[in-house]
């Protein structure tokens, strides 16, 4: 029997994250059919709402700026797209492979570590979540729906935008003891979906509290960075969208990593 | 290969491994044999440095598991005690991922999941989901996989619970050649015949402590005699029966189903005992196992 030569080098940060990554990838080799249903919904949403109700409306002012109702939601959509696809695999699949097949203990008896496993799972979410960006901003491109050459960066911003979310609910994922439990995510799910100035302006919130609530939402931010730049109004708050995101990301992040050693390490 | 001195492992208020002194050497095939809950997993998974020690001192190929874990962990393989096959993944698939786990170039995965396959002897399965295979195929494809990376150092944990006789058989005889190539096993068991079969040198476990070390032909002339004389007697009549053969051997152990007498000559045992009109309804005369050394030093059966 042939022996391995030599030990390997030991594997750094981002190979070993290639490799979650990797595996992966051969597992949707297969399955690719999955991949459609995430990229397929916002851009349901886009055509029904967006152009079927957005003739029935004239549009919308946007940071001073008169913007047709498609060219408003649309971009609402596509943060959706990365929002979608991060939530698919952090969610359900991370609770799957953490309680039921036990992948992550088979990782743990290779060199790979909890901080691999984390960085590793959360990087396939935001792939996931960008390619479906990706795919939705072309629809964007295509459909005259995009005003800017900001909208360059709108990918980098979905990008972000699947970061945080993959980071925060593989967090939130650790604590889950059942699939009923992700009634809760479906719970929160929703209404971000719907009230994160997607189909109509924060102003419909008047000035009061709930508006506050809704700008610090993470969805909320998400949209009105890629809003900014598909219609190329970019402004200061774009920085503390970004700002937000990132964030949002690295503490995630960093409790996904600190509850596998909880869970898996004892 | 391995050393612990003092080890401990505690979960809460619950001290599963209390206290244990352990050295595992080169090319041995070293044995943890016990009941379930002696701490035979608790102090595997110690070892394949996966399970932080509460306290003492352990090494594994010279290194800490506190500091090195991901180094001593691309020297072992891992064979846990439930198959953690990724069920997602074909056949093949599982054992190339796995062997990318390890820092493992692509090209040297391919040939070693090839090779593997045919020592698993599952090469006809190669494409194959891992759901589609037998009991016994999973069990082989979970050591094949733990030894993608050529360990020095092979953990199996409870290798062959949950297989029919044949299979475990076939798992033996891949395990003794194993063993021939040079690789330090390491396997907890509660199966006395595997421990007999596979190990050279093994530590009998109990309620987290070890009761004794030996090589199974030591642990027995140590602890029993050469022969047993087992009596089946009808219900409920071996405790009072056990005072009428006591003297016929060195020691009589009194199980609900049975009698047990230990004595270097069974079968004089069992002429004595028809002799004083005792009528057993069935005898078994049989060479001492480490049954019988764990029966005598902890005072209950492995089954228990």
């Amino acid at each position: 029997m042939a022996l391995v030569t030599g030990i390997p080098a030991p594997l750094t940060p981002v190979g070993a994250a290639r490799l979650l990554v990797l595996r992966n990838f051969i597992v949707y080799k297969s399955a690719w059919k999955l991949f459609l249903t995430g990229f397929l919904e916002p851009v349901l949403y886009l055509f029904s709402i967006g152009i079927g109700v957005g003739q029935l409306i004239d549009g919308f002012e946007f940071h001073g700026e008169q913007v047709p109702y498609a060219t408003f939601v649309a971009p609402a959509m596509l943060a959706t797209s990365a929002f979608n696809g991060a939530l698919l695999d952090s969610t359900f699949n991370v609770f799957f492979k953490l309680k039921y097949e036990k992948l992550y203990d088979q990782m743990l008896a290779t060199p790979l570590s909890t901080g691999d496993i984390a960085r590793g799972e959360i990087a396939w979410g935001l792939m996931r979540g960008s390619v479906y960006s990706a795919a939705f901003l072309l629809v964007m491109v295509a459909m005259g729906l995009v005003e800017s050459w900001w909208a360059v960066l709108a990918l980098p911003a979905t990008v972000l935008i699947a970061f945080a979310f993959s980071a925060v609910c593989m967090a939130l994922t650790t604590w889950m003891k059942s699939w009923q439990d992700f009634d809760k995510i479906t719970l929160a799910q929703m209404p971000l979906f719907l009230f994160s100035a997607t189909f109509f302006p924060v102003e419909a919130f008047g000035n009061g509290v709930l508006r506050w609530i809704v700008e610090a939402t993470p969805l909320y931010r998400g949209v009105v960075l890629c809003r900014e730049l598909t219609t190329g109004v970019v402004t200061w708050e774009s920085a503390v969208s970004v700002v937000y995101l990132v964030v949002m990301g690295v503490v995630g992040l960093l409790v996904v990593r600190r509850r596998l050693d909880t869970l898996l390490l004892t | 290969m391995i050393s612990a001195r003092g080890l401990r492992k505690s979960f809460g208020d619950f001290e599963a491994v209390k206290g244990i002194d352990v050295d595992v050497r080169r090319g041995e095939a070293f044995g943890f044999l016990g009941p379930n809950g002696a701490g035979k997993s608790s102090t595997m998974r110690m070892i394949a440095s996966v399970s932080p020690v509460s306290s003492g001192e352990l090494r594994i190929l010279g290194m800490d598991p506190a500091t090195d874990g991901p180094a001593i962990r691309g020297r072992l393989g891992v064979c846990p005690q439930e198959d953690t096959l990724d069920n997602e993944l074909n056949v093949f698939d599982n054992l190339y991922i796995y062997g990318r786990y390890f820092g493992i170039d692509r090209a040297t995965c391919r040939d070693r999941a090839h090779e593997l396959l045919e020592f698993a002897q599952i090469t006809d399965k190669a494409k194959a989901k891992v759901e589609s295979l037998s009991g016994g195929m999973k069990r082989r494809l979970t050591i094949a996989r733990s030894l993608i990376n050529s360990p020095d150092l092979l953990l199996l944990d409870e290798p062959t619970t949950g297989l029919d006789p044949q299979a475990r058989h076939v798992l033996w005889d891949q395990l003794f050649r194993l063993k021939q190539a040079g690789v330090t096993l390491v396997i907890t068991t509660h199966y006395m015949d595997e421990a007999e079969q596979l190990c050279d040198r093994l530590v009998v476990m109990d309620k987290g402590l070890i009761a004794a070390e030996g090589s199974p032909r030591e642990l027995i002339d140590a602890h029993s005699t050469r022969e047993v004389a087992e009596l089946r007697f009808g219900v409920g009549e071996h405790e009072a029966l056990a005072d009428k053969v006591e003297d016929l051997g060195e020691r009589v152990e009194v199980l609900p189903d049975r009698l047990l007498v230990y004595s270097d000559h069974g079968e004089e045992v069992v002429t004595a005992v028809l002799e004083r009109g005792l009528h057993p309804i069935a005898t078994l005369v049989r060479r001492s196992t480490l049954e019988d050394v764990f029966l005598r030093l902890t005072g209950r059966s492995l089954a228990d």
